[in-house]
């Protein structure tokens, strides 16, 4: 085994490790990790398959095997991208309820309680 | 039978221009049957704009989050809803919209029964008209609103505008957060709803700044063109 692939090895061993610990600590969603878990497995495959790459290229019918790495990953993390956006506006409108609903009850509350110390 | 009308005015910073609308307002005798309140909505003002509402007796609706003016607008259509009003008017907190001016709107409602009334500034001769470039982007959206919805209406980006109970409950959720005036004419004729014009007279903002300043100007024709684009290719509600 060649010294390039050890080393893969390890960082993947270590990056799936350090997920786990986020998911662990409740600091990552499973939903996110997902993409995660399934990016290591791939390096992970790649690391131990040294021919994969060759043979993965001449499939897509790409000249330059890194070009498919670059082509393939770019295009991964543009899609992942926009799904992260499509959280966050989510969550902004999510947001924007919560803050709208606090604001009339806390008008609701406050309302109430004049009207107690006028009761009073 | 009387009619429950509420004043929406969506602040950011006007601590400055609010006391005065507040005091017109509140002395304002409308001729009508109606019974008018006023909700300040506090969209998280840097300044004592809280403060100097909590002075007058108006329901103060404080959001804790900067909400932008849509979001802000949006919770007075819900609290409007929520209590069982009529009417709601949408009034800038800046002092542009004279409260005097108030009952022409009602006046065109009583009459024509139109969902929604805007104040518009162009239909009559007179009074505040905004600057050149401002003036251009105003006949550009009338031109894109004439083409989504086959209407002419002149000053959309009018935020001085009155909402019938049909109008509120749509706008409870599907109003636009973010340059809300354009976009919402677009929703409102999807559904059916009818809107018409009434030309009021403005005045120059008292204090404070446009929510849409000279830099974000071509940033706001996009976003607007953008939302009211696809509020028309979407789904009718």
């Amino acid at each position: 085994m060649a010294r390039i692939q050890l080393i893969t090895i390890a960082i993947n061993i270590l990056f799936i490790a350090y997920i786990s610990r986020l998911i662990i600590k409740g600091k990552l969603r499973e939903e996110y990790a997902i993409v995660w878990c399934i990016c290591t497995f791939v390096l992970i495959l790649f690391s131990f398959w040294r021919g994969g790459l060759d043979v993965m290229s001449k499939l897509f019918g790409v000249f330059e095997p890194p070009n498919l790495v670059f082509t393939g990953f770019i295009f991964i993390i543009l899609v992942y991208l926009l799904h992260l956006s499509v959280v966050s506006s989510k969550a902004q409108h999510s947001i924007t309820r919560l803050t709208q609903e606090l604001a009339i009850l806390k008008e609701k509350m406050e309302k109430a309680e004049e009207e107690k110390h006028i009761g009073n | 039978m009387s009619k429950k009308i509420l004043i929406i005015i969506p602040c950011y910073n006007e601590g400055n221009s609010l006391p005065l609308l507040l005091e017109q307002l509140l002395l304002l005798k409308l001729p009508y049957h109606y019974k008018m309140e006023i909700a300040v909505v506090n969209d998280c003002s840097k300044d004592d704009t809280k403060l100097v509402a909590g002075l007058y007796p108006v329901v103060l609706l404080d959001l804790l989050v900067n909400l932008g003016i849509g979001g802000a607008v949006q919770t007075g259509f819900l609290y409007a809803k929520d209590n069982g009003f009529d009417i709601a008017v949408q009034m800038d907190g800046d002092g542009q919209h004279p409260p005097a001016e108030l009952h022409k709107l009602i006046e065109l409602h009583e009459k024509t029964k139109v969902n929604v009334v805007i104040g518009s500034r162009f239909l009559d001769e007179g009074g505040f008209k905004s600057s050149f470039a401002r003036r251009i982007g105003i006949r550009y959206f009338h031109w894109l609103n004439r083409i989504l919805t086959g209407k002419s209406i002149y000053d959309t980006t009018s935020g001085f505008r009155l909402f019938d109970k049909k109008a509120i409950e749509l706008a409870c959720t599907k109003y636009p957060d973010e340059y809300p005036e354009p976009a919402s004419l677009v929703i409102f004729s999807k559904a059916g709803l009818s809107v018409q014009e009434v030309p009021v007279t403005m005045k120059e903002r008292l204090a404070g700044q446009s929510s849409i300043r000279n830099f974000a100007s071509l940033y706001y024709c996009v976003k607007v063109t953008i939302s009211m684009l696809f509020i028309f290719i979407r789904k009718p509600y």
